[in-house]
């Protein structure tokens, strides 16, 4: 197998990953793309692994799925927070941050 | 696309068993990827998304890792869709469709993952287009397990308090009081 | 002090008796920031339970380990006059130690810990075991943290004279402070937790100077800063005090990204994958290390020590960190934080020897930077009205003193002027605690004056520490600070050859900060005990727990000096009590650099003498005769000439003005550096915003509405009528475009944000391509 083929399959999650966080308004679904995006590089990583035959590839995925299931909990921990607040997960309304 | 279609081309093994189950299931990959971030039901998003997840754990059996497939199955599927499945529960997402989810922006955030996806597939192109991945056997779990908790001791202990950093944070955030 | 003479005494006419336990308190040094540490742990969580508050079991620590570094510094001596120095043998810094049963070895001489083999052939062997077994002198004892790859992460205790001479320093000052705290913040609203950081803040320094790695240094140094910032904001519900806190702890953030560089560069550059300080040095001695990278790494330290250690352009936390209460202001500045950049120095000093090129030069950073801090620090403590910033001012300009003396090579001087240093500025401060607590205000002008006359124990002990700092013969400051202009071997007009090269502009910096200093103490002292009360009611005396500690303090103030006495002062039989302080303290074998000795002069110390009292001369006639003398005439309580010569001069009131704005630095950090790029990164985020991703499209839109409308509105309208219509919509138009600027929205941020890696990506890839 070619490497290329799973890193440009992963480049094309990533850049799928990246259209879903511009484009949604959902919360939820914001959170859904970034998952895209964490598992291209997991795909990524591993692939690299393999292709020199050393373990620290398939570690550091396994470091990335623990830090994506992190990086979930308090995403949606905000989502809800959110929620309670503003009845309302649309993050085009969330625009406090104009000066 | 097309990219990736010149590069497995390229390749004269084409139609080794793995490249063509690698071939199908990117294909699902990508489907489903593309349905997460297009379909107005935020219900059917995450259920697409169990299928891109799904897939990338068979491309790490593909790739000789089967630890990670496996947890990415537990801790993926298992676990991250359903607190999402709890999360549009919880925030009363409608379950059917709702044409406000996808924002106006579309043609902007097509502009900028595509030139991504430009500047990216260039760079791989150019820089790994020799390189060849050879499964000869799966890596054992053993030797991950040794790896993690020899070599990788200090990253390990580190990941450990970030999640109890995110546990305590997620609770500190989302209770009511 | 005493203590300690009669100790040394003792320990060189019997040498075995203490040699037993007293290697053992070498090999436990580690006993010694333990209990400051428990004892945090304790107040923090019983203290409020407690009959004093949790003080009690502060003082008791710290008691104790004041006690252990005395016994401590005991046996190094004991174990110092053991020693036969490596010179005598031959050969040092790498050994084969055949001798013990370790024969298969070859070990850096310090990880033989020397106690060791002491204690097993302790009575057989006798007084030659210390040649035989102990090729390095330091008592190194550590063990493996843990293993991440290759790399060990050991823990451990290095002791040498050095870190001796700083438990003993720390542990005393900590100890009065301890004392004198508990009646001046008696009654204060966290007055356990005060005692339980105080215990904290001295538990960190202890374990800084004991690291025997740089990355243990760097968690002291951490924890060390991270109690200051608990401590300069005690009372944090006054905004200023906790603004100064976070002042403080932002600008040691800069100097330890400094530190940060060069732990990185000496790790793998010349501790070849090893942390430990003394094979760091071995290594950089042996001359196996690259020069460049022993260059950048210093000056990276040099950074860490221009922010903890307050030197010039980074030192503007430290006057600021007076709105802590006193006594914190005494352990800061007198044994604890601000040391701990110069102990760094001194620790690394091969490091700063090869890459600065010390040895042989005229010129270099560490000492330049010395030198003018010394110098702006010193003048900057003309205009402060608030004693405790006079004090702080002096602080730096003294540490000053303290880098320029490790630039130019008089390791010792500098060492020796942190030891005595660190009495009489304590002493200083507390005193200074001691007046304001009597006045209720640290403001000399508007609240103190003529406080002699009640606070006469007070006004002793601060005009002894003040002619101490100023360097008076036969006081404390004078020893060390004629040894640290000696060391610049300036000129060599005056037979002091520094014998690391002609640091001239050193030499006459400090003789400039000399007269500085007596001047501004002068000042400080007339403004505080002489001339009428300016304050309200009547002053008092403070209590003994307030008195003892400063009349102890004094004591170190008028004799410290006497432990190094300069080479040929006294001639005859007690021609070994010279020069005690350097024998003792000063690394020998293959760890460190050749220390070179200055040759002392007589005629330099006059001449240094000289200027220093014509500093507190010109100073006394401005206050004392003229100031005061027209107080009296007038009937005023004056605090200066109302027609002198800041206000008759042009440039005399420039200056002022620079001094009383502390050359601009603060506008320059908050309003320049901050403020320009804050802005600037905003204003350019606008921009894009505006201009390239809607302004294209909308601009076009809305000009060719506004057109028509404007057309219509003419025809339809009256002129008047339009006009006013027209700069509304005008106005309102531009409200728009100003709106859109910020949208506030986090996904068209995201957008740039991956748009601007793109580019930048596709940039790296066509620059590599071609």
């Amino acid at each position: 197998m070619l490497l290329n083929q799973f890193l440009l399959l992963a480049a094309l999650l990533f850049c799928i990953g990246v259209y879903g966080v511009l484009v949604r308004r959902n919360g939820m679904l914001v959170l859904m793309s970034v998952e895209l995006i964490l598992n291209s590089v997991n795909i990524n990583l591993v692939a690299f692994g393999a292709l020199t035959d050393d373990v620290g590839g398939e570690v550091f995925a396994l470091f990335t799925i623990a830090v994506a299931a992190a990086e979930v909990g308090v995403g949606l921990a905000i989502v809800l927070l959110m929620y309670r607040n503003r009845r309302s997960i649309d993050l085009s309304q969330a625009d406090l941050l104009k000066g | 696309m097309s990219a990736l279609l010149a590069a497995v081309s390229a390749d004269s093994d084409l139609f080794v068993a793995q490249n063509v189950f690698f071939g199908i299931i990117a294909l699902l990959m990508i489907g489903s990827a593309l349905k997460v971030v297009t379909t107005s039901n935020v219900v059917h998003a995450a259920l697409w998304l169990v299928l891109v997840l799904g897939g990338a754990a068979a491309q790490f059996i593909l790739l000789g890792s089967e630890f990670v497939a496996v947890t990415q199955v537990l801790v993926y599927i298992g676990a991250v869709v359903v607190l999402f499945l709890f999360g549009v529960m919880l925030t009363r997402a409608s379950m059917g469709d709702d044409e406000t989810v996808a924002g106006e922006k579309r043609v902007m955030a097509a502009v900028v993952a595509g030139l991504l996806l430009a500047v990216m597939s260039v760079a791989l192109i150019d820089t790994f287009s020799d390189d060849r991945v050879v499964i000869d056997e799966p890596q054992l779990v053993g030797t991950v397990a040794d790896s993690i908790f020899s070599q990788y001791i200090v990253p390990f202990e580190a990941v450990s308090v970030l999640l109890l950093a995110a546990l305590i944070g997620s609770i500190v955030v989302a209770r009511k009081d | 002090m005493n203590l300690l003479l009669l100790a040394a005494e003792g320990a060189t006419s019997v040498p075995l008796a203490v040699s037993d336990g007293a290697n053992w308190f070498l090999e436990h040094a580690w006993i010694v920031p333990l209990l400051p540490a428990l004892s945090f742990l304790v107040i923090l969580f019983f203290g409020k339970r407690m009959p004093r508050k949790g003080a009690e079991v502060g003082i008791a620590a710290v008691g104790l380990a004041f006690l252990f570094s005395v016994v401590a510094g005991i046996a190094w001596i004991d174990h110092r006059d053991n020693f036969t120095l490596p010179e005598e043998s031959g050969e040092h810094a790498l050994v084969i130690d055949g001798s013990s049963e370790s024969v298969d070895q070859i070990v850096l001489a310090a990880e033989e810990t020397p106690a060791e083999g002491d204690h097993a052939e302790e009575g057989a062997a006798g007084e030659a075991h210390g040649e035989a077994e102990s090729p390095t002198i330091a008592v190194h004892s550590s063990t493996t943290w843990f293993h991440n790859g290759d790399v060990a992460f050991d823990a451990g205790i290095l002791v040498d004279g050095l870190s001796v001479v700083l438990l003993f320093v720390v542990t005393l000052v900590s100890l009065l402070v301890h004392i004198y705290s508990t009646d001046y913040v008696a009654g204060d609203r966290r007055y356990t937790h005060f005692f339980a950081f105080l215990s904290l803040f001295t538990a960190s320094m202890l374990f800084f100077v004991l690291s025997d790695n740089i990355l243990q240094m760097i968690v002291g140094w951490e924890l060390v800063g991270v109690c200051s910032w608990v401590l300069i904001g005690h009372w944090w519900e006054e905004k200023p005090n906790s603004d100064a806190a976070m002042k403080a702890f932002l600008t040691n953030r800069v100097g330890d990204v400094g530190l940060l560089v060069g732990v990185i560069i000496l790790f793998w550059a010349a501790g070849h994958g090893s942390f430990d300080i003394l094979t760091i040095n071995s290594n950089i001695i042996s001359g196996g290390v690259s020069h460049t990278a022993l260059v950048v790494a210093a000056m990276s330290l040099t950074t860490a020590v221009m922010s903890k250690s307050g030197q010039f352009v980074l030192h503007t936390w430290l006057p600021d960190a007076m709105a802590g209460p006193t006594p914190v202001s005494a352990l800061i500045h007198a044994a604890t934080m601000v040391v701990a950049g110069i102990y760094m120095v001194a620790r690394l000093y091969p490091v700063f020897f090869e890459g600065m090129q010390i040895g042989g030069s005229s010129i270099n950073l560490l000492a330049t930077i010395g030198a003018i801090t010394l110098v702006f620090g010193g003048l900057l403590a003309f205009v402060q009205n608030d004693i405790k910033k006079v004090l702080a001012y002096s602080t730096i300009s003294q540490l000053g003193y303290m880098a320029m003396a490790l630039g130019v090579g008089a390791w010792t001087a500098a060492v020796f002027h942190l030891f005595t240093h660190a009495f009489f500025k304590a002493c200083l401060f507390l005193g200074a605690g001691s007046a304001s607590h009597a006045v209720h205000s640290f403001d000399m002008k508007t609240d103190m004056g003529g406080l002699r006359k009640w606070m006469p124990h007070t006004y002793r002990t601060f005009v002894v520490a003040s002619l101490a700092l100023a360097g008076v013969f036969p006081l404390a400051g004078f020893w060390s600070k004629d040894e640290i202009l000696a060391g610049t071997g300036g000129w060599g007009l005056f037979g002091g050859t520094g014998g690391n090269g002609a640091y001239t502009f050193h030499l006459v910096m400090g003789t400039v900060g000399a007269a500085l200093t007596g001047a501004y103490m002068t000042r400080v002292i007339y403004l505080t005990f002489f001339g009428e009360f300016r304050g309200h009611g009547t002053p008092h005396e403070s209590g003994r727990r307030i008195i003892v500690p400063l009349y102890i303090l004094a004591a170190f103030a008028l004799f410290a000096g006497l432990f190094n006495l300069p080479a040929g002062f006294i001639t005859g039989n007690h021609s070994s009590w010279q020069e005690r302080f350097g024998h003792y303290v000063e690394p020998v074998a293959g760890y460190f650099p050749p220390i070179s000795h200055a040759t002392p002069s007589y005629s330099l110390a006059i001449a240094s003498s000289l200027v220093a009292l014509a500093g507190i001369g010109y100073a006394y006639w401005y206050y004392f005769v003229k100031v005061d003398r027209l107080a009296r005439a007038t009937g005023e309580s004056l605090t200066e000439l109302p027609d002198g010569f800041v206000s008759k001069s042009s440039v005399a009131r420039a200056g002022h003005t620079l001094l009383v704005e502390k050359y601009y630095l603060d506008h320059l950090y908050t309003d320049v550096i901050a403020g320009t790029t804050k802005g600037a990164i905003a204003r350019g985020a606008n921009w894009v915003n505006q201009n390239v991703i809607d302004g294209t499209v909308d601009l076009a839109g809305r000009t060719s509405v506004k057109a028509g409308q404007l057309t219509y509105d003419k025809i339809d309208q009256a002129v008047v009528d339009g006009t006013v219509n027209g700069s509304g919509r005008i106005s309102d138009a531009l409200g728009g475009i100003f709106r859109r600027v910020q949208t506030g929205k986090v996904q068209q941020y995201a957008a740039l944000l991956f748009a601007g890696a793109a580019i930048l990506g596709g940039i790296l890839v066509v620059v590599l391509s071609l």
